[in-house]
């Protein structure tokens, strides 16, 4: 006696599959950047400086996407780019995602003085401007790959803490909950068995959105030359230097900004594509 | 002796108004014990305060929750909890949200027996199963494998009504079982909760607007106005020769007992104004 809800299948898109190639295809060749960039990242060859992709006439075998003005190697920065991006992505988001969905799950269904406690701490981290924000502390910590994910984490919680919260209230109101009370569960145990499982929908999708949000604070702060040491190889940092050479190398600047926005829209198209996905069913 | 006793309970709204003033009502066991008032009465709050989840913003001033004669009220909250886990069971009012969408029906039933209980899981797992047969679910196998989503309203019911009386409880408090399903179903249900009721010999508090409903499921009721009972009688006499005014505004105002032709009488004003009076004179001798 199936209802006709039960029968409904979602198709994933392609959207949903396409972002979820390039993400893993990105994780791959993060993965084995010391293994397939073709060149050394850091190694400069000034006699190299400002070659152009294979297409171009005046191209060099082996520097497939061109040389920046430095001589080094384009597609292995970007390939030793992706490692750190997707490193930030990956820990800044689950931190972020950790912290902020416990303290919203808290505030939510518990209710009372923790919920006052982390709403009006929410409400107070919410009245600073999240950019400047972040390269203030940055600038603060000093630069490298702990202050960016320190600063994410510091950021971005709120959004996680302020949707789960919501969500968590409307189940807490749900009868399923008065239920498994009388039936003697404890309310941390409530929270984690009978809420916890219906808002991972939800955190799943923040969590996705949050990496991408993580790549662009990273790319942001690299921009800034506030994220690790001014060499190593960033895609914020590329796209820093690209741009002051557009006119003579363009290749400098786009294929760092290429990587960038197909990262980051993949993150949010797979965020967008799971939230999809999941939501009807659970409604 | 009662197995249900609750005596001049008196709950407020924390920094707030009174919500229950001195109520009493008693229900023997496997007795029908209905609750009946306009919304807002209180009805759910007495049901709430017996099973221990009423709202943070709503305190406990005094009176007694006695359980087989223990004063639930006066035990710590851990062995409250496990005592009412054993001994209580709620049918929810709404059924399509009384289930966790996140989880497979059958676990939701067994679980209760194997966590609080100490059941063996195969043995929750057979009772689920002749619980659901009994509840003339055709598939018990299936019906457990489903998530909640994948059933009808009228079938979550039921499931619902299973899982209430799984552990055996002595008491189960329904409140408004039927509201949210098509009347078609409603009779089946409520016919349902009345034959498992009597079989298993359960006492149930039952809440609802209906007297209809009363007449067909339950021998007392309490008739609650403003969080006061007015009324607390068996139910022949109430049909028969209800004593306070409140009460026969009542069922002059429900269509079966009067011409089913005539439009609904809504309670008079004037009787409004006595049980106001009769509220606010409670309200003067407990200021008192
Ligand atoms: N969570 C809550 N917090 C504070 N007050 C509440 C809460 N729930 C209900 N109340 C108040 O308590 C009073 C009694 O509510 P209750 O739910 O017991 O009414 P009821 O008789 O069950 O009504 P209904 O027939 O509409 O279900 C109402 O005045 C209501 O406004
Ligand atoms: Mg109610």
């Amino acid at each position: 006696m199936l209802d006709g809800r039960g029968a409904i299948q979602h198709r994933a898109g392609p959207r949903l599959w396409l972002s979820a190639l390039w993400l893993g295809l990105l994780v791959v060749l993060a993965l084995g950047a010391p293994w397939i960039a073709p060149k050394d990242p850091l190694a400069q060859d000034l006699m190299l400086g400002r070659l152009p992709p294979f297409w171009i006439d005046g191209a060099e075998p082996g520097y497939w996407l061109g040389t920046d003005s430095l001589g080094r190697d384009v597609l292995s920065r970007i390939l030793w780019g992706a490692r750190l991006a997707l490193t930030v992505a990956l820990v800044a988001g689950t931190l972020t995602c950790l912290i902020g969905a416990t303290l919203g799950l808290m505030a939510g269904f518990l209710r009372g003085a923790s919920d006052l406690v982390i709403s009006r701490l929410v409400d107070i981290w919410m009245a600073f401007p999240p950019v400047l924000f972040s390269i203030l502390l940055v600038a603060v910590l000093g630069p490298g790959l702990f202050s960016i994910i320190a600063a994410i984490v510091l950021i971005d919680w709120t959004r996680f803490a302020r949707v789960v919260r919501a969500e968590a209230m409307t189940q807490g109101a749900m009868d399923y909950v008065a239920s498994a009370q009388v039936a003697g569960r404890g309310r941390i145990g409530t929270m984690a068995l009978e809420i916890l499982p219906n808002v991972l929908p939800t955190i799943g999708v923040l969590l996705t959105l949050e990496m991408g949000i993580a790549v662009i604070v990273e790319a942001i702060l690299s921009f800034v030359n506030l994220s690790i040491s001014t060499d190593a190889p960033t895609w914020g940092g590329m796209i820093a230097e690209g741009r002051t050479s557009v006119h003579q190398a363009w290749w400098v600047l786009v294929f760092p900004l290429l990587a960038l926005f197909l990262t980051v829209l993949s993150f949010s198209q797979l965020g967008e594509g799971l939230k999809d996905r999941f939501d009807p069913v659970l409604r | 002796m009662s197995y249900l006793s609750i005596r001049d309970l008196e709950l407020r709204l924390k920094g707030g108004g009174r919500l229950l003033r001195r109520v009493s009502l008693e229900v023997a066991r496997g007795e029908v014990h209905g609750l009946v008032g306009e919304s807002g009465a209180g009805k759910s709050m007495i049901g709430k305060a017996v099973l221990g989840t009423l709202p943070r913003s709503v305190e406990i001033v005094s009176g007694q929750i006695l359980l087989d004669g223990t004063d639930v009220l006066a035990m710590h909250p851990a062995a409250r909890r496990r005592l009412i886990g054993a001994t209580c069971a709620l049918i929810p009012q709404d059924p399509l949200t009384a289930l966790n969408p996140a989880h497979r029906v059958g676990p939701q039933i067994t679980d209760r027996l194997v966590d609080i209980l100490r059941w063996p899981r195969a043995k929750a797992e057979a009772r689920a199963r002749e619980l659901l047969a009994e509840v003339q679910i055709a598939e018990p196998e299936r019906v457990m494998r489903s998530y909640p989503h994948e059933l009808s309203g009228g079938m979550r019911q039921r499931i619902l009504i299973a899982s209430a009386f799984a552990a055996e409880p002595k008491l189960i408090v329904a409140d408004e079982p039927t509201t949210a399903l098509d009347v078609t179903v409603q009779k089946q249900i409520l016919k349902l909760i009345k034959a498992m009721q009597e079989r298993h010999g359960t006492a149930l508090l039952f809440v609802t607007h209906d007297l209809g409903v009363v007449s067909k499921i339950c021998q007392r009721l309490s008739v609650l106005y403003a969080g006061m009972v007015v009324e607390d009688t068996d139910v022949r006499t109430f049909f028969r020769a209800p004593r306070h005014p409140y009460s026969r505004a009542l069922l002059a105002a429900t269509p079966k007992y009067t011409d089913p032709t005539h439009s609904l009488t809504p309670v008079p004003e004037a009787v409004i104004a006595t049980v106001r009076a009769e509220v606010a004179e409670a309200d003067r001798r407990a200021g008192a």
